[in-house]
């Protein structure tokens, strides 16, 4: 038998096996303990497991990684701030930086504008759940597929040959050059286009919280407004985009998070090549390609900070939800 | 589940006016949302087309040229990709790395989850706050130490399935505490109280009720986790990196895009095997995912 099989069938059996004989093992070790002190202890020893991963694979590391930032590649000598100077002031840096704010407005406003108007649109139709699954459907597969499927969208023959792109295609059809879409950084065009590429995907996903929203208000403050004489864009202005706002918000934290930790796309379309780099790339490159991990560092902190914000606002939520729990 | 009876209300109430609105006025929206559905479903439907078509055709020729010479189609790319890529092994080592890293997240969580529903301890709101602050912590913010932690001087499990297993129950933990302590959270208090008086530890109130009664929110959870890990890239990139023995699918077809020339002609194929199960899952479990996505609206 192959013994990677084996392998398989320990870890598949064997870890829910190991872990639930954990739990049950807990009761027996908490014998051991007065019966005052059990209620005290037992929490602690349901939450080990879960306290050890998060110590050691997320508060640990984003604490070494803070300390790295201010040390030279090497590790052995602290710098100041100068990775955190070399961030700010290295031209590809300062290109990645000026791309991720590119990837944040644009790609908010693309997939959140997007799934809204979709949401609308298909609240109105009969084969609503059809539509709907066609539009989530990018959000199943892989960035890297998605980019493969996108190489052949972009796709650029010299002029001449028989254009294999869709796009080119398209342009050919209406007598326009064939494009090198992915070369043409004038106007961070190819950046676009590669945030188009992500919208593409991430629409669905705002579509879908937006459309459960939508679903949620009351029928009846949408009906006497029309009863009143309210158009259906006075309809939506006036009820339900305000009422709307708050998942508005929810979801365009999300879609802000993910254009700011923006990297399979890139890496696999571009890889930062034609002015396309983005922050997470340059953070690979300065790990593998040359090997500094004190900049490399300082840019995944520089990339923490940009989510603090974000962070701070999931906690003001959740404490307000706990409110009214 | 109230907005489906209520649509359906609302349906036959406003039969004879839509059947009305049909003919003509609402000719735009539909064109519009087909319109849509046409615009988001060409780019896969071209790689679709093109990964059946030789690598000849492929490279001389648009895809859509094919819907009127069928005679281009054939299962020659898969047959290729299958029996003589990295594409084979590359799908078994995707298996081999999501299937423990949906396993080992779900289940440590669950334990969290239910200790932050019901049990008291002092502390416990802090340490929410501290699980729902790291719901969006950026993953590369601990590549670096962990990488270092995985060396050959320390753990020495750099490019094994057993440093992603670890590294993905991590970061898939603080979003499945948070979704699962919220659901456990929701269950009737009654139960678990008079499970207690009639002398159930809460071992066995966890076994017997909390868990079987979870299994929608664990079934979103492991879906969503499942899918997060299949489709990862920047993990294993890190982690298992030039091993070539282990790399999944989604780094052995990224490998094969960036490398120019070789295995080109096979991306379409390969890139479609690496999506069969994320589509399998899609359609036959495609509640569960919503859920689990609208659940996960939270985590970045």
């Amino acid at each position: 038998m192959d013994p990677r099989l084996v392998t398989a069938i320990v870890v598949v059996v064997g870890v829910p096996a190991v872990l639930i004989g954990y739990i049950v093992l807990t009761e027996q070790v908490l014998r051991l303990f007065p019966e005052r002190l059990k209620p005290k202890v037992r929490p602690w020893l349901w939450l080990a497991p879960a306290l050890t991963f998060l110590l050691v694979w997320l508060i640990y590391p984003t604490i070494g990684t803070a300390i790295r930032s201010f040390q030279n590649s090497a590790g052995t000598k602290f710098v100041g701030f100068d990775n955190f100077v070399y961030v700010f002031t290295n031209p590809a840096m300062q290109g990645a930086l000026k791309n991720n704010a590119i990837w944040l407005v644009l790609l908010t406003a693309l997939a959140v504008g997007l799934g809204l108007l979709i949401a609308v649109l298909v609240d109105r139709v009969r084969y609503e759940p059809v539509a709907k699954s066609f539009i989530f459907l990018p959000l199943a597969i892989s960035m890297v597929a998605a980019s493969v499927i996108w190489q052949f969208m972009f796709a650029y023959r010299p002029p001449g040959e028989p254009q294999i792109g869709t796009l080119n295609a398209i342009a050919g059809a209406f007598g326009a050059g064939p494009v090198p879409w992915l070369t043409v950084s004038e106007l961070s065009f190819n950046t676009i286009l590669l945030v188009v590429v992500m919208a593409w995907m991430w629409t669905g996903f705002c579509m879908v919280i937006i459309s459960a929203a939508l679903k949620g208000i009351n029928p009846e403050l949408i009906e006497a407004a029309r009863v009143d004489g309210a158009n259906e864009w006075q309809v939506f202005r006036g009820i339900i985009f305000p009422l709307l706002l708050p998942t508005l918000a929810v979801v365009s934290t999300t879609i802000i998070i993910t254009a700011l930790k923006a990297f399979d796309i890139v890496y696999v379309m571009t890889n930062g090549n034609f002015d396309t780099e983005v922050i997470a790339n340059r953070m690979y490159k300065e790990m593998f390609v040359n090997g500094s991990f004190g900049r490399a560092s300082a840019i995944a902190i520089v990339l923490l900070l940009a989510i603090v914000p974000v962070m701070a606002m999931n906690i003001r939520r959740f404490r307000a939800q706990e409110a009214i729990r | 589940m109230t907005a489906r009876s209520r649509m359906a209300g609302q349906g036959t109430a406003l039969l004879p006016r839509r059947l009305g609105r049909i003919r003509l006025g609402r000719l735009p929206l539909h064109l519009v949302v087909i319109g849509l559905i046409v615009i988001w479903l060409i780019p896969t439907i071209g790689l679709f087309v093109n990964s059946f078509r030789t690598a000849e055709a492929a490279t001389s020729s648009g895809w859509w040229t094919a819907i009127f010479q069928p005679a281009q189609l054939s299962l020659d790319n898969y047959a290729h990709v299958l029996s003589q890529s990295d594409i084979a092994p590359a799908f078994v080592n995707s298996l081999f790395i999501s299937i423990p890293a949906t396993i080992i997240p779900v289940l440590v969580a669950a334990f969290a989850a239910y200790a932050f529903a019901w049990m008291d301890f002092p502390g416990r709101n802090v340490l929410f706050v501290v699980v729902v602050g790291l719901l969006v912590v950026p993953l590369q913010t601990t590549l670096i130490p962990i990488l270092q932690l995985y060396g050959p001087k320390n753990l020495n499990i750099a490019g094994s399935f057993l440093g992603v297993w670890l590294a993905h129950t991590a970061y898939g933990l603080p979003f499945a505490i948070f979704l699962l302590r919220n659901f456990m959270g929701s269950l009737p208090r009654e139960i678990f109280e008079s499970a207690a008086i009639d002398g159930a530890s809460p071992v066995t109130s966890f076994l017997r009720l909390a868990l079987p009664m979870s299994v929608p929110a664990i079934a979103a959870l492991a879906i969503f986790q499942f899918l997060f890990v299949w489709n990862d890239l920047l993990v294993s990139l890190i982690y298992i990196g030039a091993n070539v023995q282990n790399q999944p699918l989604t780094v052995v077809i990224s490998n094969l895009v960036t490398s120019l020339g070789g295995g080109w002609e096979f991306l379409a194929a390969a890139a479609f095997i690496s999506m069969a199960l994320p589509l399998a899952v899609f359609f036959l479990l495609q509640r569960y995912f919503v859920r689990g996505i609208v659940g996960g609206s939270v985590k970045g």
